[in-house]
């Protein structure tokens, strides 16, 4: 994969598959905050003195991110990183608290009418939870069809033959179109939640765990549906996962998030061979290899710290074995480090 | 160490040929169907398989936790050379929690929710042991300092809820590690929780059961977990067990063509950005399973004699395999 490899600063370059075009997608500086907001008795104690406050949770932090046409980009982090968050902002289904997100090149807060909708439409998501994401009292057909219907994709009268598109590509049995969601099992079920996707002719997909609750031998099917759709439909993906080695698969660049922030981003293989940041080394020293055998566990100091209050300055520091006192106080910035690499360290400062 | 080698000591848990069915309104389940395995003092066994397969049934069934319409219909589980599925009630509750004990995948089956940690820990002891109420306490610090949870004094007067999923799931460990239990049946205990947390979980059952000699039967959907914390590993597929052996051995060359198949699809086997090798069809449904060898449908190697159910075999010394054509080419070359 040459384009993963390339430098990641965009100009207005003429469009072609290369780093120097708009990327497809690009957030600058989003940040999404949810708050709990006080109730009746907290607003009363608050009149009468007591020092409650409300409470913030920064789940995203000012985040870049960019995503060219082609690209697919694995998000990892753990619970609570924010990866889901980010990546419902992505897809357009949650709005950010601050910053601003592209699509090919335009602000999407911007956009207007029929260009926004086209826009929305354009970007879509695939679930973790295949039983959650679908409607149990809607037929498959229904479930497949009613965007593409009420978008114009289709008409009534070729409802069944665009369904049964939608599903045989998705590799399910159209004959099975008429049946509800409980009864397929987990595999299928994720079939139909991307021929949902799919059936409104996006170009970008937005992976949340798609695969997570999945047995082995079906994740290997649809990580390889996922490839024959990408190579079929040029299709650009955020995969987000905490599965490390589905995203080492499947990835042209690595993007990995710690308590809301994106510590490091590079080309997969960088990410595996030459990972920089501490937290990045030690989340790859605790994924277990089929390949290392016996015995070889080694840990990472400490708890993931409550997003609600997370540590001054470099939100790794409390766990870091590199630490020193710049780290409990300023925050480190994203830097490139190495060609298409870039981490948030203050260690790389120090050499 | 100068502990006595498996091979001469008698195992901690021997199972042989248990079978467990419900029995439904729409037939007969045949969840555990004939499953034979072994674990040695000391020794981790990983009990692995996909959704449906019957490892968490085979965990119940040891701790007598199989609730009607489920039934033990047949075979034995020697536990230290009795047989666990010939007590009664009350014998069997003498040994659950006592010298056996059972780590869930959600720490909060083992956890009461509205009673602090002292009161379920200090109960626990005292369930099976005439101690003081100072001394309980004493065990139940140790245990907790043992998984390696910081200050286990303020800890102890802690609810659940305010315990991180990773320390929840210690909190259960520890409880499971009251009485050194001879054997630890744990289904799932770090599919729920982040990589770096089951790192660290990992590394203190390692370290238990090198000490403590507590054998472990460790089930889980996950090969790469077994790869590196397992001796032995168990794979089952639609109830049976299809392969046994050491964990090195089978996962470098495995003998089943459905073992085969499950490291094959592991993502990190395969070259990356190619599709990756996957096992065709899905599961069979328990209620219906088709004549002979229940993965023939999916089967590669597949032939007319796989109608018959094959025995599970010692191909191998030490190497068990359910299959009329394992890749015993493979062995030879690996």
């Amino acid at each position: 994969m040459s384009q993963a490899q390339m430098p990641m600063q965009a100009t207005n370059a003429p469009r072609s598959f290369s780093d120097t075009e708009t990327p497809m997608v690009e957030l600058r500086g989003v940040s999404r905050r949810f708050a709990k907001k006080l109730d009746i008795a907290a607003k009363l104690a608050r009149r009468l003195g007591a020092s409650v406050r409300e409470e913030i949770v920064h789940a995203v932090d000012r985040v870049d991110l960019r995503v060219r046409k082609g690209e697919v980009v694995g998000l990892v982090g753990e619970s609570g990183c924010g990866k889901s968050t980010l990546g419902r902002i992505v897809a357009g289904i949650l709005p950010q608290s601050e910053g601003e997100v592209f699509w090919n090149g335009e602000n999407v807060a911007a956009m207007q009418g029929e260009a926004a909708k086209i826009g929305k439409l354009r970007r879509q998501m695939i679930f973790q939870d295949p039983y959650a994401s679908l409607n149990p009292r809607m037929r498959v057909a229904d479930i497949v069809g009613e965007a593409p219907l009420v978008h114009g994709l289709t008409t009534r009268g070729k409802f069944d033959g665009y369904v049964d598109e939608q599903m045989r590509r998705a590799g399910l049995d159209p004959a099975f179109k008429r049946r509800y969601p409980h009864q397929f099992s987990g595999g299928q079920r994720q079939r139909i939640g991307i021929a949902r996707a799919l059936a409104v002719a996006p170009e970008f997909i937005v992976c949340d765990e798609a695969v997570a609750a999945l047995d082995v031998s079906i994740q290997a099917q649809i990580l390889n549906l996922f490839m024959q759709l990408r190579k079929d439909l040029d299709l650009t993906y955020l995969f987000i996962s905490h599965d490390l080695g589905v995203v080492e698969h499947l990835s042209d660049r690595v993007v990995i998030m710690y308590l809301g922030r994106v510590v490091e981003e590079a080309p997969t293989e960088r990410v595996f061979a030459a990972a920089n940041h501490p937290y990045t080394q030690s989340l790859l020293n605790s994924v277990p290899r089929i390949g290392n055998r016996k015995r070889a566990f080694t840990t990472v100091k400490g708890e993931i710290p409550s997003p609600l209050n997370p540590p001054p300055g470099c939100h790794f520091h409390p766990r870091c074995p590199h630490a020193f006192e710049r780290c409990r106080v300023e925050v480190p910035v994203l830097r490139e480090i190495a060609p298409g690499q870039r981490s948030a360290c203050h260690l790389n400062d120090a050499a | 160490m100068a502990e006595p080698s498996p091979h001469s000591a008698p195992p901690t848990l021997e199972v042989r040929n248990l079978q467990t069915h419900f029995f439904t309104r729409a037939g007969v389940v045949r969840a555990v169907d004939d499953v034979s395995f072994t674990i040695g003092r000391g020794k981790v066994l990983g009990l692995v398989g996909e959704s449906g397969s019957g490892k968490t049934v085979t965990g119940f069934s040891i701790m007598g936790l199989v609730d009607p319409p489920g039934r033990i219909v047949g075979g034995s589980i020697l536990f230290q050379g009795r047989d666990l599925a010939k007590l009664s009630e009350e014998e069997m509750r003498h040994l659950r929690g006592n010298r056996i004990a059972m780590i869930f995948q959600d720490p909060m089956m083992t956890l009461n929710p509205v009673l602090r940690i002292d009161t379920q820990m200090i109960e626990t002891v005292q369930a099976h042991e005439k101690v003081s109420e100072e001394e309980a306490r004493g065990r139940a610090r140790d245990a907790l300092g043992m998984v390696g949870i910081p200050s286990p004094d303020e800890r102890l007067k802690s609810y659940p809820h305010q315990f991180s999923g990773g320390m929840r799931q210690r909190v259960a460990i520890a409880i499971a590690l009251l009485h050194r239990p001879d054997l630890i049946v744990a289904d799932e205990p770090t599919t729920a929780l982040d990589v770096t947390i089951q790192g660290q979980i990992l590394a203190e059952v390692q370290k238990l059961c090198a000490t403590t000699g507590t054998a472990m039967l460790w089930i889980t959907h996950d090969l790469s977990v077994v790869a590196g914390l397992a001796d032995d590993i168990a794979v089952m597929y639609a109830g049976r067990v299809v392969e046994f052996g050491d964990v090195g051995e089978v996962l470098d060359a495995p003998l089943h063509p459905y073992t085969h198949g499950l490291i094959g699809s592991v993502p990190s086997r395969n070259k990356r950005g190619e599709p990756l090798r996957q096992i065709p069809g899905m599961t069979p449904s328990l209620l219906k399973l088709p004549e002979g060898c229940s993965f023939r449908a999916r089967c590669p190697r597949a032939q007319e004699d796989c109608l018959v159910m094959p025995a599970l075999h010692d191909w191998l010394p030490g190497r068990l395999a359910r299959c009329h054509h394992p890749h015993l080419d493979e062995v030879a070359t690996a």
